[in-house]
């Protein structure tokens, strides 16, 4: 039995043409009339790929026909779809599970986005031994990579450093107070970060107060009048700033004594305007954490690095595990055949294994 | 026999902290639980030691300077075992089986292990007096554990380096919750110890008592600064890696002129 892939992703095709495949079921009809034994179709905003298994060797033309008819938009010639047969299709579902062939290095979304749509597959009836085999050992390739290396390691956006960085300090954000200085749009993602994360005392501060007043409806928080952020410095423990004001509005000598009896109550400065809110010498004070955007966007960078000096370590995993599986189901490198015995513990399986 | 299992021990700490420093080698920090299982062995064989020792002195084994390091190792072990698995246990763990390997090595291979020429007198009193104190000076020496940790990470988050490291260790506040819990745990045993040594019924050297108020009082100071909010986290964490280096000397101090233990 073949094992194979067929499928388009953000390496060899646009958002349009990928918004195509989006959604579809094929599965049914690549068993019944595209000659596959068993069919798994995942679809992300990222990829759709099908993953198949048939007896007699089934053509990508033939995938994509089948693909269209179960109600693509548009007809697609084909040149963005690439083909994985036997160990080259395991090594890359095993890449897709482990985050190395997402477009943001490491990402875990894909795994939960998989494990759904083997689920889809496996209530249907679509997924049988080989198929079932292959995905769980997917699944145990992400969980190992996940765990002895670092590839998921690291916030890659300013957004998620930040937030990142609160976790860091405070642990629990639910208990902590935000306030928002300036009603920019980077602040309101921040804040939107924050508040998915439990922050529920959200005030904004403006110069407008209209403003401050619809950023505090979009996050849920409170306005505050411009003139009373610095007694609001007391209370809070992280400060976004964001304003567009031409001298810093936060100097050590206005903070300082503000802080002055919170000595272990420490205060997550995030400044992401340009030119800067806050005077680079608060960074000094003991016990605030002050980050502007150079240095939030420097840690999503170094993340990155981090995460693709990790790939090697991942692809060693990925390479074991495949070596491992074509041993137990492979006949070669391009065809996986489960062994007899194994087909008969397969269907021998629980229900929940299934 | 008794020596073996202090000698397993050790190499249990020392497999710990190898493992620890092969990871850091890989330019990657993973907490595993493997440092946990290592020190739980080690704590095992110490435990397995100290009863040995115990019962052939017919006593609790505090008798000399070397069974001092030895039940203070096995104090930091109980201590790290015990509250461990309330934070990361094996980054702890990482921090804790150096010390304790530091603590036992020396104990090894200094000259220190001079047994008594007669066999002591049992005094519950005293038997209770030293060997809270020692728990406590493990409980000491998690807080000053928990204050490496502290420094580490607020280091990190001032300078805006982050190693691997820091993706591992526990959030700042959390640290510094360990941190006063620690204190006021080793704090508490430690007044009790002091306490207790009134009831002993032994002489008290003057020297002794001076040092041991000497480190209650600058434990209590500490906390006193916590609880009036008048030290920085950052402060605390520095003053109680200081205070037990501070206890530890004072601790040696104690055992060459205490005639308690000594006699």
């Amino acid at each position: 039995m073949k094992l194979f892939c067929v499928g388009i992703s953000h390496h060899t095709a646009n958002v349009e043409t990928r918004e195509r495949y989006a959604g579809l079921r094929s599965e049914a009809a690549l068993r019944q009339t595209g000659g596959c034994q068993e069919a798994l179709l995942l679809t992300t905003c990222n990829r759709v790929e099908v993953y198949a298994s048939a007896e007699q060797p089934v053509a990508t033309d033939e995938v994509i026909r089948i693909l269209r008819d179960s109600g693509a938009e548009e007809a697609e010639r084909g040149e963005a779809f690439y083909r994985y047969e036997g160990e080259a299709c395991a090594t890359h579902l095993f890449r897709v599970v482990a985050g190395l062939d997402s477009m943001v290095i490491g990402e875990t979304e894909i795994l939960g986005q998989v494990k759904k749509a083997y689920e889809g597959a496996r209530e249907s009836g679509s997924a049988g031994p080989l198929i079932h085999r292959l995905f769980q050992r997917a699944f145990r390739v992400a969980k190992q990579v996940r765990s002895t290396t670092d590839i998921t390691r690291g916030a890659v956006s300013v957004g998620s450093v930040a937030v990142e960085l609160a976790g860091k300090i405070f642990g629990d954000l639910r208990e902590r107070s935000v306030l928002i200085l300036g009603a920019g749009e980077t602040s309101e993602r921040t804040a939107r970060a924050l508040s998915s994360r439990g922050v529920s005392d959200i005030r904004v501060s403006n110069r407008s107060f209209e403003r401050a007043e619809n950023l505090a409806a979009l996050v849920r928080g409170r306005a505050v009048a411009f003139d009373e952020w610095t007694a609001q410095c007391r209370e809070i423990d992280i400060l976004i700033s964001s304003t567009s004001a031409d001298e810093p509005l936060v100097t050590r000598q206005l903070l300082a004594p503000m802080l002055r009896g919170r000595a272990d109550r420490p205060l997550f400065i995030i400044d992401i305007a340009v030119p800067r809110d806050v005077a680079p010498d608060v960074n000094e004070i003991d016990g605030v954490y002050l980050y502007d955007i150079d240095s939030l966007q420097a840690i999503a960078e170094q993340s990155l690095a981090m995460r693709r000096e990790q790939t090697a370590a991942a692809e060693k995993i990925i390479a074991d595990h495949v070596a491992d599986f074509a041993a137990r189901f492979g006949q070669g490198s391009d065809t996986l055949v489960p062994a007899a015995s194994s087909v008969l513990s397969d269907t021998r399986m629980r229900p929940s294994e299934l | 026999m008794e020596r073996q299992l202090l000698l397993g021990s050790t190499l249990c700490f020392l497999v710990a902290v190898a493992h620890t420093l092969a990871t850091l080698r890989e330019g990657v920090f993973h907490p595993r639980r493997f440092n946990f299982f290592a020190i739980a062995l080690g704590f095992a064989l110490q435990s397995a030691f100290l009863y040995v020792r115990g019962h052939a002195l017919g006593r609790c084994p505090i008798t000399n300077l070397f069974e001092v390091f030895i039940f203070l190792a096995w104090s930091v072990a109980l201590i790290y075992l015990a509250i461990g698995p309330a934070y990361r246990l094996s980054l702890m763990g990482a921090f804790t089986a150096p010390l304790v390997l530091l603590i036992q090595t020396f104990a090894l291979l200094a000259p220190i292990d001079i047994r008594h020429p007669v066999r002591l007198n049992v005094n519950p009193w005293l038997e209770f007096h030293a060997s809270m104190s020692m728990i406590a000076y493990g409980a000491f020496a998690l807080a000053g554990v928990a204050g490496v940790m502290y420094l580490v990470q607020e280091r990190q988050l001032k300078t805006h380096q982050l190693h691997s490291i820091f993706y591992h260790l526990p959030p700042l506040t959390n640290l510094f919750s360990a941190l006063t819990r620690l204190l006021w745990l080793g704090f508490a045993l430690y007044t009790a110890g002091l306490v207790s040594g009134f009831f002993t019924g032994e002489p008290l050297p003057r020297v002794k008592m001076i040092c041991a108020f000497a480190v209650w009082i600058f434990y209590g100071s500490i906390l006193q600064g916590r609880h009036l909010h008048r030290l920085a986290p950052k402060r605390i964490a520095a003053l109680c890696i200081l205070a037990f280096s501070a206890a530890v000397s004072v601790l040696w101090a104690i055992n060459f002129v205490s005639q308690t233990h000594r006699s």
